[in-house]
């Protein structure tokens, strides 16, 4: 069996759907960052696979470009997630409350 | 001839923004005196202006000063003309308010609103010259509309007094009822002619069928007779005297409400194309100069005795207007101004003297204290009633002999009636003020002269008044051309002169009446006991012909009633409901949808993974929607078929 661009897509479907459940149901700031990660990572699986289907580079150089900002943005969390657990210890959400409406 | 235009008539709105400056600060003498400088200038301007057309000839001069509105085929500039029926307008109004502004700096003296008094009082001067000035119906209404706000901050300029300021709501109101008609009528011009400029208007009048014309002019005078306080719409003017005296001498005597009159003399080519108009409205000018002066008889209130008596005059302007003796009707305004301001500065020295006592017959034997008001008084009091050789007799004899030889005989009668009750009402009023007891003293009232510069102020009043009478020939000869008008002849000699000896023994024998009524020592302060106060008439004609009584109970309590109506159930109910029920909407979905931000990033998270999935198939039966929109067609017409 060929492994041809329906197989990819699913892949990317289903690491979609483990990341959105992992945005929903953790409760730990570091693994909300993996599940982020997932999410990002499921579609630059479904631009690499779609951008050779086509034959058209434009899909690819996107994933480089998502690849280029995850990094930074899980540089800048990071670095406010220890920030973070040093003033109050842990890095649980239930306890960011102080944007209380 | 241009640059003196713009004199004349920017000057006063110099004066008065210059003088707007200091409306706060306490008073300051110089304030009145720039002001009266400022429109004497506008004085001399005019007296140049007038050289220039009676000496050398000049027709009119006409400027355009810029453009006001231009779209389409709607081009009003504004533009102005001084011609020689503006000309004349001019003189009067910049005469009597030169007059008047220099009076008030001795008649206001005392008045911590003294600046604000010039503010206003140079505003309206402005005003009035627009109105005077302007070449087509809209720039005379913005004048019309600006002489009536001014009317209104002088009438209530006392704003502290319940009265003044009901007063000034009034007239302004009353007024508001009349523009309406008034734009109506300037509508209809611009409908029919296709422009608003005097000249233009009246070319194409001439063509218009006469059903059009007279509507246009019944809804032109509707606004005239608001401004001129005509009957029904005349009670504003009585009620108008709690403004300062100056101000009921210059607005409400010498100059506004003769902007009705003018409005009729300016459109005279309308006018006399429709001559049913022309005699309703004499007659109603005859009906309203009868009708005021009778209320005038029994009043008890020195200013609206005058106050009436302005209105009887306005009357005698519309019934020469009306019969189309524009010229007359036009001197008998300029004539009347300078008595009648006259007459109302003179009271005001009365009211200064007697502490703003009103009542003629709280004063009596003035004449000894104020010698010079008392001179002054009686000759306005003279020309008012038409004696020769003063002001009136030339201009009130006109028109009588107008009504005669047009064959009028029941406006004539009418006039010559009321020419009687004039002299009788006039000199009822200087005899109660000056002759007989000194009542006064029963009050402890020592009155004193008023400031000698406001009686200076006032002389050329005096020998105007006294002499207006020569310029009768001269005024003929240089407006007969722009108004059409022709001398009135009775036909025989002898006719004329029964006419005129007769007037004058009438109106001489009522002043002789009056004195002989009213100058001795026997009257008495009325106290509501005697028999004549308990009559009938002198009931009816004291109550105003309970007119003022029929309106506040026929139409102002039923408006105010309904208006509470709308006010408790349409604007309460319904309006303030559906408004207030959207915001409440609003701010209660706004309340229930706040549990949302608890701030909790995990919260957030899931709310904004449901806008997501929300946004993903909305877009998704967008899509679909579109792709199989054909189908979807079909659907529902084959609905709409069943």
């Amino acid at each position: 069996m060929e492994i041809g661009l329906n197989h990819y897509l699913v892949l990317s479907t289903i690491l979609f759907a483990i990341g959105l459940a992992g945005v929903i149901k953790r409760k730990n700031l570091l693994l909300l960052f993996f599940a982020t990660e997932i999410l990002l990572n499921s579609v630059n699986i479904a631009f690499a696979a779609i951008s050779h289907y086509y034959g058209d580079l434009t899909g690819q150089m996107f994933a480089f470009f998502i690849i280029a900002i995850a990094a930074s943005e899980v540089a800048v969390g990071l670095g406010l997630l220890i920030v973070w657990y040093k003033r109050h210890g842990n890095i649980d959400l239930e306890t960011m409350k102080s944007m209380r409406g | 001839m241009e640059t003196l235009l713009y004199i004349a008539l920017f000057a006063p709105l110099v004066s008065s923004m210059f003088s707007a400056l200091f409306t706060t600060t306490p008073k300051k003498t110089f304030v009145g005196v720039i002001a009266s400088l400022l429109i004497f200038t506008s004085f001399v301007s005019t007296s140049l202006l007038l050289a220039s057309i009676v000496i050398n000839g000049n027709e009119s001069v006409h400027v355009e000063m810029m453009t006001w509105m231009a779209t389409g085929n709607l081009y009003i500039p504004f533009g102005f003309i001084v011609d020689k029926v503006s000309v004349t307008m001019m003189m009067v109004v910049t005469l009597v308010s030169t007059i008047v502004h220099i009076y008030s700096i001795g008649y206001m003296d005392h008045d911590k609103s003294f600046n604000r008094f010039f503010a206003w009082l140079s505003a309206f001067v402005f005003s009035m010259m627009v109105l005077v000035m302007s070449d087509n119906y809209a720039g005379l209404f913005i004048g019309w509309e600006g002489v009536g706000l001014c009317s209104w901050g002088l009438i209530g300029f006392w704003f502290h007094k319940e009265s003044a300021t009901w007063a000034a709501n009034e007239a302004f109101i009353m007024n508001r009822i009349a523009d309406l008609g008034m734009l109506i009528g300037i509508f209809l011009v611009y409908w029919n002619t296709g422009t608003l400029q005097y000249e233009g208007a009246f070319e194409v009048f001439k063509t218009l069928d006469p059903a059009t014309l007279t509507w246009i002019g019944i809804f032109l005078f509707i606004g005239a007779m608001g401004k001129s306080a005509q009957f029904p719409l005349h009670t504003w003017l009585a009620d108008a005297m709690e403004g300062p005296t100056p101000v009921s001498a210059l607005i409400h005597a010498a100059t506004m409400v003769t902007a009705g009159v003018y409005l009729v003399i300016r459109s005279n080519e309308l006018y006399s194309l429709i001559p049913n108009v022309g005699l309703f409205i004499a007659s109603l000018g005859a009906f309203v100069a009868l009708f005021a002066a009778s209320m005038a008889l029994v009043n008890r209130d020195m200013k609206r005795i005058i106050a009436y008596s302005t209105l009887s005059q306005l009357g005698y302007m519309f019934a020469a207007a009306g019969l189309g003796a524009y010229w007359v009707a036009l001197f008998h305004l300029v004539a009347h101004a300078f008595f009648k301001a006259l007459l109302f500065l003179g009271a005001g020295n009365v009211m200064h003297a007697m502490h703003d006592e009103l009542d003629p017959f709280k004063m009596g034997g003035l004449k000894k204290v104020m010698k010079w008001t008392w001179i002054m008084m009686t000759i306005a009091s003279l020309a008012l009633a038409g004696i020769f050789p003063f002001a009136g007799f030339f201009s009130k004899d006109t028109i009588l002999e107008a009504a005669f030889a047009e064959h009028h005989f029941v406006i004539y009668g009418v006039l010559l009636f009321t020419a009687g009750l004039t002299a009788f009402y006039s000199f009822r009023l200087v005899a109660l003020i000056f002759h007989g007891e000194e009542r006064y003293k029963i009050f402890g009232i020592s009155p004193h002269e008023a400031y000698r510069f406001m009686l200076v102020a006032m002389s050329p009043l005096l020998i105007l008044a006294m002499i207006a009478g020569v310029l009768q020939e001269p005024f003929f000869h240089m407006i007969e051309e722009i108004l059409s008008a022709h001398e009135y002849h009775i036909h025989s000699h002898t006719t004329l002169w029964i006419m005129l000896v007769g007037t004058q023994v009438f109106v001489a024998l009522a002043i002789l009446y009056a004195y002989k009524k009213y100058a001795n020592a026997f009257i008495k302060v009325p106290d509501g006991t005697s028999a004549i106060e308990n009559s009938f008439v002198y009931k009816f004609l004291y109550n105003q012909y309970y007119i003022p009584y029929f309106y506040e109970e026929y139409l102002v309590k039923p408006y105010r009633e309904l208006s509470d109506i709308f006010w408790n159930k349409v604007d309460m109910k319904i309006l303030d409901a559906s408004v207030d029920g959207i915001a409440g909407i609003i701010y209660g979905t706004g309340e229930k949808t706040r549990a949302m931000q608890s701030g909790n990033l995990s919260v957030m998270l899931r709310w904004m993974v449901v806008g997501f999935v929300v946004l993903l198939s909305l877009a998704v039966v967008f899509g679909l929607t579109a792709r199989y929109s054909e189908n979807i067609t079909v659907i529902f017409s084959g609905l709409g078929a069943m």
